[in-house]
């Protein structure tokens, strides 16, 4: 039987979605796996949390240590070494913490690493088979995994059915003493929050989103005019942000902003995972792109291949002639 | 501060359309088109423009093939100084820490203050980075969108959810993963590649580094892609067919009936 061991985040006393999904994850490796819930921080928040978790988990382990008010990927990996057991195999969410704490922490565990996991198809022995995607979700690969040391295995939030609580009736055990040294080479300073910028996209029925598609700077008037035909606001993709043609509060996805609008127009937008990680509330989604295999077409209700730069004039003008 | 960034040739997402093999288990790799890895060039902008600022020099180095010195030749077009192509049969089919245990050894025979890395690259992993810092126990930091350099210390910050950002300080040496937006790569030009045409790149073996060919490569490897896949994620969307004016025309009922219009 294998051990798994679920790191759960959480942040002003609310576990991460994740924290459900990973007891999914965790049946879909091994369906008899006894499962403990990790958590780290400080205090109250804490204590709540982990009490909370279990309904969900048999077994919850908390590490209380000031250090960790603040998630520090270099200190959590430090009190994980010392607590986890040799061979654990541990669950971390392939979000922007866990991408910071778990590549070091499989080489301290002597462990193996597998990242952003999107499904499992089973173990034999201590090979287990995963599910993930390469080039921007443009394919997706198996990989095996070799657990017979312990693994740190990511796992896309959202990827997992989430598992409802209740009947776990699980204890909690405090392991901040086995914690040890958790000084590091790298202190937290503060957050910086996102600055506001002169257009709210959350707040709009109808976004009309633009990617690398659109080309060149110059060509973002195009979907402005699209926008205004619809009523609509442009937002775009991460590439847009990067090169400095529109500014960071249009851009959606998991490092930008969440919206929920009524209709989604991804004009020009590959799709990744981390672009559609921030497109909520199930919207109507229309995509055009040129290339058919764009990964946006799995995940739209609508699909055009067509340029953008042809397309989007073209449907301005029928709308403003409606 | 002497600056090493680690470097990748993958193909380019933007110029390819993914298609699998005629068996299936691989892409189809006879016109793919390759480039180094988007994220690799903001890291090696930012070590440049540090280098600028304070003085030092910039090495960048991969593990490869021979095909791999090109991306190291148009890294050097901006304004690299160095190269080093680290090329081994016995290379091939590294996970993540294979990787990151080549260039550790590489790493140890140099002395850098600040090691860089893209934050992710084509397998998406993310990963490379993060353990060669735990394997040479330097601080580590990811997804890194702002570096103030200091003496014996280095202010970054990391891009997190929601477009918020964490500051930190590092002591040097210390290990980043670059995410894009950090700055603006320069252009390179036919000019500056053929600069930089003849300069002599050293290329280093597993015997050159002294590694153990075994803890490497698809030998070492403790995971292991298996193959390439397209999913069958169910009908995908409705496509709209025929001329311009009829999709139009679909399209605008279907955004009427769904409050677009």
């Amino acid at each position: 039987m294998t051990h798994i061991y679920a790191y759960i985040p959480f942040s002003n006393g609310a576990a991460e979605d994740v924290a459900m999904e990973f007891s999914s994850a965790a049946k879909k490796i091994d369906e008899g796996a006894a499962v403990t819930a990790v958590l780290t921080g400080s205090g109250a928040d804490l204590e709540k949390v982990a009490q909370e978790m279990t309904s969900l988990y048999a077994e919850v382990i908390k590490i209380d240590n000031a250090d960790m008010a603040y998630p520090n990927a270099e200190v959590v990996r430090k009190a994980l070494v010392a607590v986890l057991p040799t061979g654990a195999v541990l669950l971390v969410p392939h979000t922007t913490f866990g991408m910071d704490l778990g590549p070091g922490l499989s080489v301290r565990m002597d462990a193996a690493y597998a990242a952003d996991i999107i499904d499992f198809e089973g173990m034999d022995a201590t090979t287990l088979k995963g599910v993930r995607q390469e080039l921007g979700g443009a394919v997706s690969t198996h990989v095996t995994i070799d657990v017979a040391s312990g693994a740190v295995i990511t796992i896309r939030p959202g990827a997992f059915a989430p598992v409802e609580g209740g009947a776990a009736g699980g204890c909690v055990i405090d392991k901040s003493g086995d914690a040890g040294d958790l000084s590091t080479n790298r202190k937290f300073l503060e957050l910086v929050e996102a600055e506001v910028g002169d257009v709210d996209i959350t707040k709009s029925d109808v976004l009309v989103s633009i990617g690398r598609g659109i080309e060149d700077e110059d060509n973002i008037e195009v979907a402005q005019e699209l926008a205004e035909a619809m009523n609509a606001v442009v937002s775009c993709s991460r590439p847009i942000v990067d090169a400095k043609w529109l500014e960071k509060s249009r851009q959606v996805g998991t490092s930008g902003q969440t919206v929920k609008p009524k209709v989604y127009m991804a004009m020009g937008i590959s799709g990744s995972f981390q672009h559609m990680g921030g497109v909520k509330g199930n919207p109507f989604i229309v995509a055009v792109n040129k290339n058919p295999k764009a990964p946006i077409f799995q995940v739209a209700d609508v699909g055009i291949v067509e340029d953008i730069l042809d397309f989007m004039p073209e449907l301005a003008e029928a709308v403003n002639d409606l | 501060m002497e600056i090493l960034v680690c470097v990748k040739r993958v193909p380019d997402t933007a110029e390819n359309e993914f298609e699998l093999n005629s068996s299936g288990n691989d892409l189809d790799r006879d016109d793919l088109v390759y480039s180094v890895n988007e994220w690799d060039n903001y890291a090696v902008e930012e070590a440049i423009q540090i280098v600028d600022k304070v003085g030092g020099s910039v090495t960048v180095i991969t593990v490869g093939d021979d095909e791999s010195e090109e991306v190291l030749r148009r890294e050097m077009a901006m304004g690299a100084n160095h190269g080093i192509l680290l090329t081994d049969d016995a290379f091939e089919g590294s996970d993540g820490k294979g990787i990151a245990t080549i260039l550790k050894a590489e790493v140890e025979k140099g002395s850098y203050d600040l090691i860089l890395s893209g934050a992710q690259a084509d397998e998406g992993a993310g990963q490379v980075g993060g353990m060669l810092a735990a394997m040479l126990d330097m601080p580590y930091a990811s997804l890194v969108n702002k570096i103030e350099p200091g003496d014996g210390k280095i202010v970054v910050g990391r891009e997190i959810e929601g477009g918020n950002q964490e500051m930190n300080e590092m002591d040097l040496p210390c290990v980043l993963s670059i995410q894009t937006g950090i700055n603006e790569p320069r252009y390179v030009g036919i000019r500056g590649i053929r600069k930089v045409a003849s300069v002599e790149i050293p290329e280093k073996s597993a015997s050159d580094l002294g590694i153990d060919a075994a803890s490497v490569g698809s030998e070492g490897a403790l995971t292991k892609r298996v193959d390439y896949f397209v999913p069958d994620l169910g009908d995908g969307a409705e496509m709209l067919e025929g001329s311009t004016d009829e999709i139009i025309e679909k399209l605008i009922e279907k955004l009427k009936a769904k409050g677009g219009l």
